[in-house]
This record gives C-alpha cells, structure tokens and sequence, in this order.
C-alpha cells in the first residue's frame, strides 16, 4: 500500500487546477447512462450512489420471505383424514393461508419444502407414534394440486377459506368497508381483466355505471370438477361409470348455475345498498327539477316582461304628471317674480323724480310725481323695463322720462295735454 | 430476447446482433449461414440476391452487383470516390446530385438511388434476424464510422426508420467495439486506461484514440485511411497468382474482368485460409482462355506478398499515436477491429511498435479475444440491450450536447508518497462529475501531511544497447541489418508532482492505520479534497479547490 509522508501539513488550498477541456463523451455504455441519469436529474455523485444503493436495498427485501409456511396447522387440520384430502384447506396445508390463489409457484415449492421437512414421517416416526403420515399424504396431494395449473384453478373455484362474505343484511357497517373485498375476492374469477374496482362515495356516475354493468354481465371461470365424486374404473361397471359421471356434469352445472345465481343476488343487494344510487337517482330527480323549471322558463319571461313593462309605463305615467306639477308651480314662480320686477321698475320710475331731485325744480315735484304715475301707468312691460333701467342714472333720468314720454305720445297711447310737467 | 438489435454496417460486410436477456451477445447468421454478411445486392431477371450470393454474382454478373455503397449514404457524387465501385455495378449520379447505380431488373434499365439501396439492404438485414429472434424487429442501433458527418447520419436514420426499423442510436464505430471488449473483459472497464482502437476494413482503415475513465469512454482523436483495408491484401495477392500464371501459361489473366472476379474471390479465400493454418491450396478453374490455375501459398510467402501493405498499416497506427501527441507506451492497449485484424503478422507487426508493457488483443495474439470483425456489431447489440429498458424520450435527452459535452481535466490530480512519487488519483482525461477514493495507509508516522498536486508529465528517454538479434528461420533482411546497429532509444512518459493545489493532515495516528482519501469533483466545477481514517466516528478533515 502507498504510504504517506510524515508531517504536518496545514489544512489549506494552495492554487488553482488547470481548466479542464469540454469534449464529447461516447454515449455508450452503462456507466454513460448513469452519466447520463445523473445529469438529467441533477443528482450530484454521493446522491446518484446512495438512490442507487436504496434500489438494491429494496430488491433484496422483496426477495426475502423467509418465514413463508411458517404457519402452524390446527389440531383438526393435522388430524384430517387423508382419504378425504379434498375437503381439506390445501392452503393451510402448505402453511399458505394468508396468500391462497396469489401464491407464486416459487412460492409453493419453497413452502411445500418446508412443511415436507417438518411432517415427514421419518421426523414423526422418530418422535413416537408409527401412524403418522396422514397429514403427509395430504400435503403431497396438496402439492400436486397445486403445481398442476388446472387442477389448480378447479380448488381455487371452490376454496371456501378465499370467500370473503357479504355483510349480514340487518348489521350496521359501512358500505364501502364491507363490500369492497367481497368484490375483491370475487373478481379474481373473472375472465375479463382488469375488473373495475368499487370506488369511494367520491365516484363518478360513469364509473359506477361502468362498475354495475360489468358486474352485470359478470363471466366467471369458476369450476367445480373438484367437488366430482370420485369416477370408478372401467372395469368394475361400466353403466355404473357413466352414471357417476353424467351426475358429476349435471351437479358441474347445478353448482355454476347456483353460483352465477349467487353472483346476480350479490350484486342486486349491493347495487340496492349502494348509497351512490341513491345520491345519483337524487341528482337525477333534481336536475329534472331543475330542467322543468329552465323549459317554463319561456313563458315565465313573457310574464315577466309584461310586468316590467307595465311597471315602466306607471313609473312614465307618474313621472309626467310630477314633471307637470312641478312645472306649473314653476311658471307661477315666474309670474310672480316678474309682477315683483314690475313693481320694482314701476317704483324706481315713481321715485325717479324723488332721486334726482325732480330734476331741479323741486317746486313741481307734486306735478312730476303726478305725471310719474301716470307715464308708468300707460308703458307697457318693455319699455317699462327700458326706462327703468335709464332712469337708474339720475342725471339722465329726466331725458329719458322725457324720451318716454314722447314715445308714449307718438303711440297716442298717452294725451301729451293731461301732463302737467313733461309736456 | 429483446428486439432491438445491434447492427453493424461496413462497405464490404455487415453484421447483427442479438443480447438476451443475461447480456450474452448472440451474432445472427443469415439464411446462408453467414455471420459476417457481404453489403452486396445483385440482380438477375426479377430476382434480387443479397449477402454471400450476391457477392458471388460478382463473376457473371457484375454490372448488376451493387458493392461498396456504404459511405456514399447522404453524399453528393462529387464527394465520392467512384474508384471503390469499380469491380461491380458503378456509381452514377443522380438527378439529385445524389449517388446512384444504374441496374438491370427484369429486363429493364433502373437507377436505384444510394437511399433505395441502404434500404433493400437494411431489409434484409431485419429479415434475417426475425428469422433469428422469432418476433418482429422494432428497433436497432446501427454503429457508423467517426468521420461520419451528421447529414450522412440523418440520411442512414431516415432510411431505416422507413423500412419499420426504428433507429434508437446511432455509435460510433470504435466505442461499440471497446464497448464489447470491455464488457467481456469486466475487470478492464473501471480501470483508467487508454485504448488505441483499429479498424481494419475492407476498403477502409480507421484509427481512434480512446480514454476510459470510470467506465466513461472519449474519443482523443482519429485518422483514416480510405485507401487501405483487406482489398489491399487481396490485390497483392491477385497480383502474386497473376504473375505465378502469367510465368506458367503466357496468359495474363488481369486483363480479363472476369478472371480477375475469379481471383479476387480466391484470393479472399486463401486469405482466409492463411489466417488459420500455415499452407493454403490455390485452385481456379478456368481463370483465363480455358487454363485452370493450381497451386498452393504458405504462410510466409503470403506475408512477403503483402508486406507493403503491412508497412502502411503499422506507419498508419504510428501516425495516429502522433496525432494524439502521445508515446506508444502511453497506450495502455490495442484493439484490433475488422476483418483484417485475423491476419497474424498484423498483429505481430504492430506490437514491434510498442513497448511490451502495451497489450494487443487480437485472435492471432490471443485466443480467448472475441472475434474483431463481430466486436462492433456485438457492442451495438450490447448498446441496444440497455437501452432497451429506458424510455424513447430518456434516449434522446441523454443524446443532447448538454449531457454528452463533459468538462475533461487536462491534467492528472493525485498526492505525492512518502518516497516522493506521484500517485495519480484522478487520471489526465477524466471527465466529472467524478468522485474517487484510494486508500493509503501512515506507516509508523504518527501524523502524515497529504499534499495534492497536479501531474506533470515528463518524457524520459532510456537508451538500450544493440542486441543482435538471430531469426529463428534463418532469413535476414538487409535493409533491417543496417537499424540494429544503431543504439535503440526507449521513449517513456512519467508523470511527476506538478503544481502544488492543496494539503491536508491527520494527526494521532496508530501506526499502519487505514486512511482514505476521497477527490469529488461537482457538475459546477468545484473540487472537495478531504482524507479520514478508515474507522467509525473519525472526523474528515476537507478542502475546496476550484479550476482556473
């Protein structure tokens, strides 16, 4: 092995590598892939080591079962008679109850091996006892079983410890609790695969749908030559053969009719608890509701419009005779104020006289405020308004009551002699 | 088995080849029994003859036999050397610009482009290995030459995936052929070396320089010779028996194509033949004017024939090492790849150029070696097996520059030994993301000091004294007699302490305990140093470093 320099050497970075140089790798190769994988996801080495350390992990796991037929056998199941082998669980024989039809082949074997080390005649003899190896001939007819794929399926179809039941009818549980494995456990008859699963509450309408109608038309392989009485030879009797086995086929065909049956009253009971239905039917019902309500919808509008409009032409209606009303009181207003503005000029007329100190000759003032009342009098409102505006300025309030007056005279609307000053 | 399958296509000859499931590598034969399957299509009537019969169509029926048409895929005629078609149906060029071969089907002239003749090929390539395999062939990874420009590899794609063969990767030649080697030789894959990989074909010779770090292989350089291959063999040869017949009969037999067909054919039999035992028969019926042609070759007369041509294959080799920049003893082995390489005197003329630390792997050096001309179809196959498990999309984002372009370091990081030595950690040409232990131990020291530099490499030139060297079969060549005299001077790079990048030290040790030291270079460029003492609950004393 290399060996190291003595010393002390303090722990510091002293210069700087050369740059590396970008090339191509070739892209072949598992350790390219593993470049590869690493870049892609961004795994640094130590992580890409430790993802790849777990996979191997993870592997070795599942191939460890090593308590497999570990299971100990009942007393009853150790007592069985051999000569009645097929009423025995071959399941439990082998120490495989708790994996039944899902056993690998692999499986088995190293099972089967298992319980044949521990039942073993030669290992019971050895303890005592001479007849012991009853439980023995079961588990090798277990095992043939087993190892033959049809005779196989034919105690699969009729393994009673595989049946999981549908609850009591008149117990309390929950729906999908309950009967989810009795689904299960039933689907592993079918011919079409995958079969639908039950679902949750959560379930669309379509795939329970689709989960009702497959059970519906459920096609099992489900066999039972397993549960034939025992052919006799041929030679003992040949009428007597043929009898057995023209019962075997007709019981075959009784027990397939009896289970289909049992398959249809399943489903039925499950389909009339199912709490889905009855969310669905009430969906249903209500969106027919609903639809019903949206088709009167129509003549709901007319109806509605109607009012509307009815509405509208009161509210018109009320609206004018306000507008109305109001306007009248307006131009009563107007009246009054110009009747004021009147009064206001008509005044400021009159009092012209006053205001300029009748224009000087403060000794007619009796006969201007006399002529006064009497111009104002005969103008008419615009000129009344023309006059009174000019006479505003007192020093030219005399030529324009003057200018007034011979305006007054010219319309002969005003006898120029009746006027004791302005004439 | 799987049904992707490796195919390996040359100008003169392709193969497949299968992996099972174990990774064993399976090379399909034809229907004719052939392994190694000549690239050739011929004509006759409506019938279309491929492989060994219709190579054999050479004779007769050579303006209907297409050869050679390999690296005329994606080309334009100009590009192309007509000289390689000369023995069968030429090469024309096409409408498109494109190369072509003008032949004769069921009585009428027809010009298959060079598309249509990958194809029909490729055909029948995937036939015979359903015939194999028994199941549909989906997919393949088909292994092309270095100089291969990415047009011409586009082109090959497209063709195959036309005719339902779906091109899941495209290797170069050298890799799928170190591939295989290394894969049958497990020990040699992790193991830092540098290979020097040649390919002798049949009318072409490539040469490639190859790094292998970590399992992670990178093509230094390449050099290629379109002018020699095994035809060169077979001409010198057919120049040998042509002037043995001239001398018997007064009849020249090269101006005649057909007995030139006649001898070509024999000369790659005897050829063959000579590669396996040390005298060979020669025997042609009629090859020219009625006079049959019986003789028999040994193995040195045959050597003496093509000695030129041997020359030209070791300077080749000499010239590639060059144009790497680095020594013969710098090459850790040599792999000879092709059908060529079953001649022994190659193998033994190319190891006169190295130093005997360099390993040959040959047939002829080695019995045990995987036969050169199946390494590169079994290394496509290999390929194609373990791409077999990863998704199409996975393949093709491995494929993209991103992952495929590596930073390299250019020069070798390691530490320096109590005796002052370099020992290399990570090797000049490794490419990172990497990390690498090695273990060393302290001595009786009670505190070492780990200094790491960066390798320097030096030439170091050893001048051995003349050997008068005896042949064994008592013939001597005046020409070599003149070069042992002189003094003969052993060139040899040594890698020595360089820059000093960083040290570290552990301290309070038991002597010759375990230590590790652990270099890991990260995707961004950022080297992590660190030592401990191989023992639970020690503590790593570290450094970072960074490239320039």
């Amino acid at each position: 092995m290399i060996v190291l320099p003595a010393g002390q050497a303090e722990t510091s970075a002293k210069a700087q590598v050369t740059a590396p140089i970008r090339r191509p790798i070739e892209p072949v190769g598992r350790f390219f892939l593993s470049h590869a994988t690493r870049t892609l996801r961004g795994h640094t080495w130590s992580e890409y080591e430790k993802i790849e350390a777990e996979k191997n992990v993870q592997q070795i796991e599942t191939n460890e079962d090593e308590d497999l037929g570990d299971e100990e056998q009942s007393e009853d199941l150790l007592a069985h008679d051999p000569r009645d082998w097929k009423t025995a669980d071959l399941y439990a024989v082998l120490g495989l109850s708790h994996l039944r039809w899902r056993a690998t082949e692999d499986q088995i074997r190293r099972a089967h091996r298992k319980q044949v080390l521990k039942h073993h005649p030669d290992k019971k003899s050895a303890s005592g006892g001479l007849d012991q190896d009853g439980f023995f001939k079961i588990i090798q007819k277990a095992f043939e079983v087993m190892l033959d794929s049809t005779k196989r399926l034919q105690f699969d179809s009729v393994d009673e410890g595989a049946d999981v039941l549908p609850p009591t009818p008149k117990s309390k549980y929950d729906f999908f609790e309950a009967w989810a494995p009795v689904f299960e456990s039933e689907s592993r008859f079918s011919k079409k695969k995958p079969v639908p699963s039950l679902g949750t509450l959560e379930s669309s309408k379509d795939e329970v749908d689709k989960f009702y109608s497959f059970w519906g038309k459920f096609d099992s392989w489900k066999t039972f030559e397993f549960k034939d009485e025992d052919v006799p030879d041929d030679t003992a009797n040949r009428d007597h053969k043929r009898y057995i086995e023209r019962k075997n086929v007709a019981a075959r065909k009784k027990l397939k009719q009896e289970d289909n049956k049992r398959v249809i009253d399943l489903v039925e009971r499950a389909y009339s608890e199912d709490p889905r239905i009855k969310m669905f039917k009430e969906a249903a019902k209500k969106e027919k509701e609903q639809k019903k309500w949206e088709r009167e919808a129509g003549s709901r509008k007319a109806a509605e419009e109607a009012a509307a409009k009815k509405a509208a032409e009161e509210e018109a209606a009320k609206k004018a005779a306000e507008e109305a009303a109001a306007s009248k009181v307006n131009s009563k207003k107007a009246k009054e104020a110009a009747k004021n503005a009147k009064k206001k000029q008509k005044r400021a007329i009159r009092g012209c006289g006053k205001d300029s100190d009748y224009f000087g000759d403060a000794g007619k003032s009796a006969d201007i405020d006399a002529d006064l009342d009497m111009i104002v009098d005969k103008l008419d409102d615009l000129q009344l308004a023309s006059v009174a505006g000019k006479v505003a300025d007192k020093s030219a309030a005399k030529a324009a009551i003057e200018e007034a007056v011979s305006e007054l005279s010219g319309a002969s609307k005003l006898d120029k002699s009746l006027l004791k000053y302005f004439n | 088995m799987s049904t992707i399958i490796g195919i390996s296509f040359g100008n003169t000859s392709s193969s497949i080849a299968v992996a099972d499931n174990e990774g064993k590598v399976e090379v399909i034969a034809n229907p004719d029994g052939d392994r190694s399957i000549p690239s050739v299509l011929s004509y006759i009537g409506e019938d279309e003859y491929h492989g060994q019969q219709a190579r054999a169509q050479l004779i007769r029926n050579s303006d209907n036999t297409i050869i050679n048409f390999r690296d005329f895929i994606g080309k334009q005629f100009e590009e192309v050397n007509g000289e390689l078609t000369k023995d069968g149906s030429k090469v024309v060029k096409t409408e498109d610009g494109k190369c072509g071969f003008k032949v004769k089907i069921d009585d009428k002239e027809e010009i298959l482009s060079i598309g249509e003749v990958t194809k029909r090929h490729l055909k029948q390539l995937k036939l015979a290995a359903e015939d194999y395999i028994g199941k549909v062939v989906e997919g393949c990874v088909i292994t092309v030459p270095t100089d291969f420009n990415d047009a011409q590899r586009q082109e090959l794609t497209n063709l195959s995936n036309e005719i339902g063969l779906k091109v899941h990767q495209l290797i170069n030649e050298p890799s799928a052929a170190l591939l295989s080697y290394l894969t049958n030789n497990e020990e040699e894959y992790l193991k830092d070396q540098i290979f020097a990989v040649a390919d002798f074909g049949g009318v072409r010779t490539d040469g490639a320089i190859v790094s292998v770090r970590g399992g992670i292989m990178t093509i230094l350089t390449t050099l290629h010779d379109h002018s020699l291959g095994g035809d060169s063999f077979d001409s010198s040869l057919m120049e040998f028996f042509a002037k043995d017949f001239e001398k018997k009969f007064k009849v020249d037999p090269r101006k005649n194509k057909r007995s030139l067909a006649k001898l070509k054919n024999e000369a790659i039999t005897v050829k063959k033949t000579l590669s396996n035992v040390q005298t060979s028969s020669v025997s042609i019926e009629s090859l020219a004017e009625g006079f049959d042609y019986q003789s028999s070759i040994n193995r040195l007369r045959y050597e003496l024939t093509i000695r030129s041509t041997l020359a030209k294959t070791t300077s080749f080799v000499e010239k590639l090492i060059e144009k790497a920049k680095l020594l013969p003893s710098e090459i850790n082995k040599v792999l000879l790849v092709g059908g060529s390489s079953n001649t022994p005197k190659l193998s033994s003329e190319l190891s006169s150029i190295f130093p005997p630390s360099t390993e040959i792997i040959s047939p002829a050096l080695d019995s045990k070696a995987l036969l050169p001309n199946e390494l590169v179809c079994r290394g496509a196959a290999l390929q194609a097996a373990l791409i077999e498990s990863f998704d199409e999309d996975e393949v093709k984002e491995s494929l993209q520059p991103i992952v495929v372009n590596t930073q390299h370091l250019v020069n070798s990081i390691g530490i320096k030994s109590s005796e002052g030595k370099f020992i290399p950690i990570l090797v000049n040409e490794t490419a990172y993301p990497i990390k690498k232990s090695i273990e060393v131990t302290n001595g009786s020291s009670e505190s070492v000091s780990i200094e790491f530099y960066e390798g320097k490499k030096i030439v170091k030139e050893t001048i051995l004294e003349p050997v008068k060297q005896v042949y064994s079969d008592g013939e001597e060549f005046s020409d070599d007699s003149d070069e042992e005299e002189e003094p003969e001077i052993i060139k040899e790079a040594v890698e020595e302490c360089g820059t000093l990048l960083g040290s570290l030290s552990l301290k309070d040790l038991k002597p010759d305990s375990k230590l590790e030291i652990i270099i890991n270079i990260t995707q961004d460029g950022k080297l992590h140093l660190s030592s401990r003492e191989l023992k639970i609950g020690s503590v790593a004393t570290k450094v970072e470093l960074s490239f320039k």
